[in-house]
């Protein structure tokens, strides 16, 4: 293998590993849900995005053939990375919070998520909207 | 030198899985728990690309795949059982 391949692989790896250990210690310190929902999906997805680079420059410079499978995996992991983070910050908003308990938006509108219709029949343990707000947005009927 | 740059990779992608084991243990929400698993489902993937470059074989992208779809059909398969009470209405 050529040196520049063996420089590049190693700093690559480098880089992810140290990605990945703070994802997932940020996993362990952070004080509470919102802000460990940060550390992970972020820190993580870069430390496989790095993993995946040292992949392609290792299989390129190992077989000289440029493999196209790390790019699939990481379009994948890139797409459904913010899909994954913003449902578990529904349940987390859903589940844990109420409008109450949460800061203000700057807006005249609210959040926005508790505006919607609640959910049916899952696990909700906050009283359902005020009569005025609920009649305003309710138009699933 | 690639040997103890993919050793010092393995060694932090490890530990932080067991980090990560120790958030599902100890929770304290469910929210955190099924973060939990999905970041240990992204440190599994890049454990299995490691594990490939190690070996020279390029049969792990595979199972890389596939760890990823199942992992993302789960959480958010969790997720929407949590909010809904029920995941295909």
């Amino acid at each position: 293998m050529p040196f520049w391949a063996e420089i590049t692989v190693s700093v690559f790896l480098v880089i992810a590993g140290v990605f990945g250990l703070v994802g997932s210690y940020g996993l362990v310190k952070l004080p509470n849900p919102m802000t460990r929902l940060h550390a992970p999906t972020k820190a993580t997805t870069l430390g496989v995005g790095g993993v995946l680079i040292a992949s392609m420059v290792f299989f390129y410079a190992t077989t000289g053939r440029i493999s196209a499978h790390e790019l699939l995996i990481a379009i994948f992991l890139f797409l459904t990375a913010p899909i994954t983070a913003l449902f578990i910050a529904k349940v987390h908003l859903h589940l844990r919070e109420t409008p109450d308990t949460l800061p203000a938006t700057q807006e005249s509108t609210g959040w926005a998520s508790y505006t919607a219709e609640g959910p049916a029949r899952g696990v909700r343990d906050f009283p359902p909207l005020s009569g005025e707000q609920a009649a305003k947005t309710d138009t699933s009927q | 030198m690639i040997g103890y740059a993919l050793t010092f990779a393995i060694a932090a992608f490890s530990l932080g899985l067991l980090l990560n084991l120790w958030r599902v243990v100890v929770g304290p929400t469910n929210s955190d728990r099924i973060l939990a698993l999905d970041t240990m489902v992204i440190n599994a993937i890049a454990l299995l690309i490691l594990l490939g470059i190690w070996l020279g074989s390029a049969m792990f992208f595979e199972v890389s795949m596939l760890f990823a779809l199942v992992g993302f059909v789960s959480t958010v398969s969790y997720c929407r059982f949590l909010l809904r009470g029920d995941i295909i209405e």
